[in-house]
């Protein structure tokens, strides 16, 4: 099925508080983050795999950092062990049914905080406590995704929304750098008034999940919580979802009136082309952003990456923290299992993540984080959430981007939109068997 | 030809018919009566690079064991066609109860996701269609009167339009109407109207994706249309003019009525078609402003979460609706074949 999706550069990261001391620790690597815009080569590990034989094949998303694990398992190949892979951006559409078939179609497969939970929920995914400790010298404790004791998932990079901004059009504008979202606002109105730009603000805004996720993000900010305590019911009646609403608006006001239009791609193309002074974007575009291609004159010497801003006088960056990493199905023989985290865990070394410096903000112990890395490890630091991991939190996901529309256009009030959100995750959650 | 030959010739088509049409429908209809098991969702503590936090999840061995006993999952009879995703039974019953007017029950309508869909995939089937047909028709008339040696090509840059991949021609469309593209531009410079955006209101978007769709599929009227020109008789249309008929009442008298079967056929197939408008709404990112009853089907299948159950029903909705809609044709059909 094609999609003009953006390639997802989305990580989700596992339900958790933000533990700053963990953090802490890697944010003293950080210290080193001299930012020499490193080139995305691809990195050639010695792999030694010469006496294992078997069948490794991959599933995942199609973006740079990825497709550099990748290569780096494949250089591991030899006679006896035949390495493939599926990188695609509909990876999440085939992966439960790939995996579930015996024998299962990948032995390794990518995922993120979000397509890790239908993998958990229909039990594809294989423990890997005894693997890590196998193979595991290269894998820091906090890229282990452990649930109920059994590590499921091991994660390499970190990805959240966060503010990228022009500085050269703030300073002409007089105002400060924005810390919180109402400084968004009224920066955007200065620019606007001093005509520098039509539309300042942009961001991933389009109908469907992108409008879902920035309602999440900033909901998150204010501080709600999605679901009453310890159940499957939607918490959306709130006064922050309200707040939520009328933030979102108040933004939109100050966006391209295609915005309901507008991905991945759509936002990152309007701010490199320097028709916006703001922009709340991935990341994992942060390289793509400063590099030479695609941008206007003056945009890539005076872009900044900055934490999400927060908002509504709170102290939590308004985004939530995504992480990327690879599960191995169940359905596959011990031998295979063994095989493909050999070949992942030998690639994921500080190595690989200097060379692909610019491509991800990984989580590797080792890696010296670049200028691209600023805004997401700052937002970490600053204490925002982790995209929640529950089992129905994607059924939410897509009511919220499908009954947002009417509220931003102007043809219902934000408690209607609100009903609408909870009536259709309702009525989606009874059908998955969680209400 | 003898009922046994007959049936014989039929065979291979019907068995196939069967086992690539009829049972996959049969299966979908089955799988729209039941919804998953009921999860079973337990305590955990979930640890990752931003922290641990006590978590829930699925209980795979409880749900596996479910999911042995009931391999379909539970039945839900009529549950999915009347719930607010579909038909809405429950809502609709109480926007009327409650309703100011009948503008309000209409708004409440158009709320939910299966009318709002329903509503522009009826608009953009009979908007499409009546233009689809005249237009095809003047075009193969206009064609038809060209020398012999511009036919091919001009005939050739009339099917293009067709021939494009539906995802790529709306794609191409989509740039050229946006603020910046050709058409978008133009259109603000007309208008004087630096705002003017197509993308951002619902009415233009309509109005775009019919537009589209009616370029996309006017070809091919065009070339049913000019095939059916050149087997209409020309001793009559000649005989037409040594009776004085003018050119207009020649086509009117003679030309329309030799082709009416094929308007029923390009009826026929262009109204299926276009009540599964799918393509021009994913190519112009405009299902915040028009959705179909492909399009949710679609969004069903394609988040994390898949809701088959919800997708079959509406698939089952949509064939009931493209039958209900295709009667009044098949029927026509059936009456000249009688007599």
């Amino acid at each position: 099925m094609t999609r003009t999706l953006p390639c997802g550069n989305r990580f989700t990261p596992l339900t958790g508080r933000l533990a700053r001391h963990t953090l802490a620790a890697s944010v003293a690597l950080v210290a080193l983050g001299g930012g020499v815009l490193g080139s995305s080569a691809v990195y050639a590990a010695d792999c030694d795999m010469s006496d294992v034989s078997g069948k490794i094949n991959f599933l995942g998303n199609e973006f740079p950092a990825i497709q550099a694990i990748v290569a780096a398992a494949e250089s591991c190949a030899h006679d006896g062990l035949t390495i493939d892979s599926n990188l695609t951006a509909e990876h999440k559409d085939i992966q439960v049914a790939a995996l579930t078939a015996n024998p299962s179609e990948y032995t390794g497969a990518f995922v993120a905080n979000g397509s890790l939970v239908p993998l958990m929920n229909a039990d594809l995914v294989r423990p890997l406590n005894d693997l890590v400790e196998k193979y595991g010298e290269n894998i820091s404790d906090r890229q282990k995704i452990v649930i109920d004791g059994n590590v499921v998932a091991i994660a390499f990079m970190a990805n959240a929304q966060h503010l990228m901004y022009r500085k050269d059009m703030l300073e002409e504008a007089g105002v400060d750098a924005p810390t919180s979202y109402e400084d968004v606002l009224a920066a955007a109105q200065a620019i606007k008034d001093k005509g520098l730009a039509d539309y300042p603000f942009t961001g991933t805004f389009g109908s469907g999940w992108n409008l879902g996720e920035e309602f999440i993000n900033m909901y998150m900010g204010f501080g709600g919580q999605l679901f009453k305590d310890g159940t499957a019911e939607a918490n959306l009646d709130s006064e922050e979802a309200i707040k939520t609403l009328e933030m979102m608006k108040s933004l939109a006001g100050f966006m391209n009136p295609d915005y309901l239009t507008f991905d991945t791609n759509a936002a990152q193309a309007e701010f490199e082309q320097g028709k916006a002074a703001m922009v709340n974007l991935w990341g994992s575009r942060a390289g793509a952003v400063i590099d030479d291609e695609g941008a206007a004159e003056g945009v890539v010497d005076n872009v900044v990456f900055a934490a999400a801003p927060m908002v509504g006088g709170g102290d939590t960056p308004a985004t939530t923290l995504w992480w990327d990493g690879f599960v191995i199905p169940k359905n596959i023989s011990d031998a295979d299992a063994e095989a493909t985290f050999q070949a992942l865990a030998q690639g994921l070394t500080a190595e690989l993540a200097n060379a692909n410096a610019d491509a991800a903000v990984w989580l590797i112990d080792g890696y010296e984080p670049t200028d691209a890395a600023e805004g997401v490890l700052a937002s970490a630091q600053g204490g925002a959430k982790p995209y929640p991991m529950l089992p129905y939190v994607n059924l939410m996901h897509t009511a919220l981007g499908d009954n947002l529309v009417d509220f931003l256009q102007g043809s219902e009030d934000a408690a209607k939109a609100m009903s609408d959100a909870t009536a259709a995750y309702t009525t989606a959650a009874k059908e998955g068997g969680y209400l | 030809m003898p009922h046994r030959t007959f049936w014989m010739f039929l065979a291979p088509s019907a068995i196939a018919m069967l086992l690539f049409i009829a049972l996959p429908i049969i299966s979908v209809v089955v799988q729209s009566l039941y919804i998953e098991n009921e999860k079973v969702l337990v305590k955990t503590e979930t640890c990752g690079p931003f922290g641990c936090e006590e978590q829930v999840k699925v209980d795979e061995v409880a749900s596996a064991k479910l999911l042995e006993e009931r391999p379909l999952g539970r039945f839900n009879g009529f549950g999915t066609y009347t719930n607010r995703s579909h038909l809405a039974i429950d809502e609709l019953k109480s926007a009327w109860a409650n309703r100011d007017s009948l503008g309000d029950f209409g708004r409440e309508m158009m709320n939910l996701p299966f009318y709002k869909a329903l509503a522009f995939t009826l608009t953009y089937t009979f908007a499409t269609t009546p233009i689809v047909l005249l237009l095809g028709f003047l075009l193969a008339l206009a064609v038809n009167t060209l020398h012999r040696w511009l036919k091919g090509v001009v005939i050739f840059a009339t099917l293009l339009p067709f021939i494009v991949t539906p995802l790529i021609g709306s794609l191409v469309l989509f740039w050229m109407i946006d603020a910046d593209g050709i058409i978008g531009s133009t259109l603000q410079w007309i208008y004087d109207d630096p705002s003017l955006s197509l993308k951002a209101s619902p009415t233009l978007t309509w109005i775009t994706l019919i537009i589209y769709g009616i370029w996309h599929t006017t070809p091919f009227a065009f070339i049913v249309f000019y095939a059916g020109l050149q087997t209409v008789p020309g001793e009559t249309i000649e005989s037409a003019m040594i009776d004085g008929a003018t050119r207009f009442q020649r086509t009117i008298y003679v030309t329309i009525p030799y082709l009416a079967p094929l308007v029923l056929f390009v009826m026929l197939i262009h109204l299926m078609d276009s009540f599964r408008v799918f393509e021009p709404i994913v190519g112009f990112s405009a299902e915040a402003n028009a959705t179909s009853l492909s399009w949710v089907i679609y969004n069903d299948l394609s988040q994390e979460t898949k809701l088959f159950g919800s997708a079959a029903a509406t698939s089952v909705l949509t064939i009931i609706g493209i039958c209900i809609i295709l009667t009044p044709v098949v029927y026509r059909t059936w009456k000249d074949f009688r007599s």
